[in-house]
């Protein structure tokens, strides 16, 4: 008992894994009951309450929508403007802490025991993290966010009237030299999509992944405050945390499903001239909620899993693509060039006070930082849903590592060969374009443009697809207080009500803006939440066995 | 004319299968068969166990209650999926051809409107087992 005491209730290894000794079980705060014809297994505060404060705030929205945009973008320029420094210290820390865990001895425990067994090959595991990691991103920053970066650094800094910087380029920017902003201009795009993210991502779903697997804790976002919370955790302060969790999702999915609609309506408008309006804007919505409801009752293996090998490979292929019509060589060299670039700016990209780049710092930066953190309990969850049985170390490297060094390719590519584009051929299309079509008329200029830009369009809506289906599946994880057998048709109702409040919204005007504001503010709670994920998960790493 | 019944049983829930599993402890007596409880489960902590080793272990001293009950020889095969929700019924029609059962004794509810847009597990199974199905309605 002594070592119960001293580990915060977290029992000494014993065995090949010892679960924490708690009173609750998992589904004992459950409903199991028929509505009409389907059955439900659901944690009721946790349900209900998330259903509700989804639907009212859809409503708030809509009856007030000028009073919710502004209170929403009060919110966000509060969260991103005032709480820059914490953003940055905090993914730092998180960068910091996974690093650590690779080169400390705990890097050896195994989740699930010593004994367990991955239950996804390589190859699988790392299509579906990364589908749910970033792949829509990636299709539509790839070409945008390096050309923006770059043009800023070349444009330099411009002081306004009160001494403070107008321009919008990261650090001291890289006026008139070209190669200088190029260099700076990957280097900070790299930053926003390289280990900072793929780091926040990595320690909640390792936080999750220890207490489920290894502490025989409920998959569900509140098991990682045991060490700190005890048995509260079973109460209100989970009860909060798990409903955070749920909103931030469902509004963070229905918000990306409204905008990704606009986005391909525009793509298919350059493309094959279908009209722009919401009625094409709302049958991309079905369409999209539809194939993931299909692949919602093909399962984890039949759905998602097939639909991220199918995407991973496309997206190889593409990137194959490009890279081989493009500058191939110089593209290389520049993915090397790059990545150096981004390790020699690094310090002071990350740095979080006494900047003077502020609009890069607060409108790019501390924005991202904020994004990734609204999506890590979503995408946390779902990397924790098929780690299972992988060591410590071998989840670090597979989660931060390897996905940052694909990011930094991708973006070396795409980015690369638009940026080659500008400065060498004077093609500014891509630059000039909105960026829903930067990919698009970026792809124009090279060859076979017809067929690439297909696939680029195909990628789009297979990651839609995607994100509703994994989203659904841990939505309705989190509010079957952590079971993963209840019923599909739950299940089914996530995934069309995600597309129903993404239609309702894109209906409205600005609607989807200010909800999207409001989603992004809540990484400021989170980045608390994941904070405390770390001292968690270091309590749980000290006291398994090592192999 | 029976040698080996495969069981589908819910361990979350067995107390609502009570009449199914009352049918399979005396067709194997009956027919001197041996029965097999299966169990579909994920690798995550659910309401049953904590661990799926720890299932595995429920299952088995389920299977040797059942023995001791019907007077029967039984054993118990666990399948872990990685989502059992979805995957139940194919894990099952794989796990009877896996054991070898040439019967499938298991419980369903009685069927109403929804079963034509949702078919039940036992409905699923008896269309697709290879091996004659009984199905014991009980709820």
């Amino acid at each position: 008992m002594s070592d119960d005491t001293e580990n915060h209730g977290i029992p000494a290894p014993e065995g090949a894994s010892d679960v924490i000794e708690t009173e609750y079980s998992v589904g004992q705060d459950n409903i199991e009951t028929q509505i009409g014809p389907f059955g439900l297994d659901i944690h009721n505060p946790v349900f209900m309450i998330s259903g509700l404060a989804i639907v009212v705030f859809v409503f708030y929205t809509l009856a007030l929508p000028e009073q919710a945009g502004s209170v929403f973008s009060w919110l966000f320029d509060t969260v991103t403007k005032s709480f820059d420094w914490f953003f940055l210290s905090a993914a730092n820390i998180f960068v910091l802490f996974c690093l650590l865990l690779i080169v400390t001895p705990v890097g050896s425990v195994r989740l699930g025991g010593a004994e367990a067994r991955p239950d996804y090959g390589y190859i699988g595991w790392f299509a579906m993290l990364f589908a749910a990691g970033m792949g829509i991103g990636l299709m539509f920053y790839g070409v945008s966010e390096p050309l923006t970066h770059f043009g800023t650094s070349l444009g330099g800094v411009t002081v306004g009237e009160n001494g403070v910087r107008t321009d919008w380029a990261p650090l001291g920017g890289a006026e008139g030299d070209v190669i200088a902003a190029e260099r700076l201009g990957f280097a900070a795009t790299i930053f926003h999509w390289g280990l900072h993210p793929w780091a926040i991502y990595a320690v909640v779903a390792l936080a999750l992944a220890l207490f489920s697997y290894n502490k025989g804790l409920p998959l569900t976002i509140r098991s990682a405050f045991y060490p700190i919370l005890g048995e509260r955790v079973w109460g209100w302060w989970g009860h909060v945390i798990d409903v955070l969790a749920v909103f931030a999702t469902l509004f963070g999915l229905a918000t990306s499903l409204g905008f990704g609609a606009t986005q391909a309506n525009a793509g298919l408008n350059e493309l094959f001239g279908v009209p722009i309006g919401s009625t094409t804007q709302v049958l991309l919505i079905s369409g999209i909620t539809a194939i993931a409801l299909v692949s919602v009752l093909r399962g984890l293996d039949g759905g998602v899993k097939v639909l991220s090998e199918i995407n991973m490979g496309l997206a190889f292929l593409l990137l194959l693509f490009v890279l081989l019509v493009g500058p191939t060589l110089a593209t290389l060299t520049g993915f090397v060039d790059y990545l150096g670039a981004y390790l020699q700016h690094l310090p002071a990209l990350s740095n979080p006070v006494g900047r003077e780049d502020l609009n890069f710092e607060q409108g790019w930066t501390s924005f991202y930082w904020a994004w990734w953190i609204s999506w890590s309990p979503f995408v946390g969850m779902f990397i924790a849903r098929v780690s299972r049985g992988r060591t410590v170390r071998e989840f670090i490297v597979c989660v931060l590592l390897i996905p940052s060094l694909v990011c930094i390719l991708w973006m070396s590519v795409f980015g690369g060969v638009a940026v080659d584009q500008v400065v060498s051929d004077g093609y500014t299309a891509a630059q000039d374009a909105p960026l829903e079509l930067k990919l698009f008329k970026m792809l124009a200029e090279l060859p076979l443009a017809g067929i690439t830009s297909i696939i680029g369009i195909v990628l789009v809506i297979v990651f839609f697809v995607t994100s509703s289906d994994s989203g659904s599946l841990v939505i309705d994880t989190i509010t079957a207080g952590g079971k993963v057998d209840a019923p599909v048709p739950q299940r089914v109702f996530w995934c069309i009500f995600e597309g129903a409040v993404a239609i309702v919204l894109l209906l409205s005007a600005g609607g989807l803006a200010s909800l999207q504001s409001m989603v992004i503010s809540t990484g400021l709670p989170f980045t608390i939440v994941l904070l405390v994920m770390c001292v968690a998960i270091w309590r749980g790493l000290m006291a398994e066995r090592r192999s | 004319m029976f040698r080996h019944i495969m069981a589908p049983v819910d361990l979350a829930h067995a107390g609502r299968i009570e009449a199914a599993l009352k049918t399979t402890g005396e067709l194997a007596r009956h027919y001197g068969a041996r029965v097999t409880y299966v169990a579909v489960h994920g690798s995550e902590p659910g309401s049953v166990a904590h661990t799926p080793e720890e299932f595995a272990s429920k299952l088995g001293a389920f299977a040797a209650a059942e023995a001791e009950r019907h007077g029967i020889e039984t054993a118990a095969h666990d399948v872990v999926s990685h989502d059992p929700a979805v995957d139940l019924d194919d894990k099952l029609l794989a796990a009877a051809d896996e054991i070898g059962a040439d019967l499938i004794a298991m419980a369903s509810h009685v069927p109403g409107l929804a079963d034509h847009l949702w078919p039940s597990n036992g409905g699923k199974i008896a269309r697709h087992a290879k091996v004659s199905t009984f199905i014991i309605r009980g709820l």
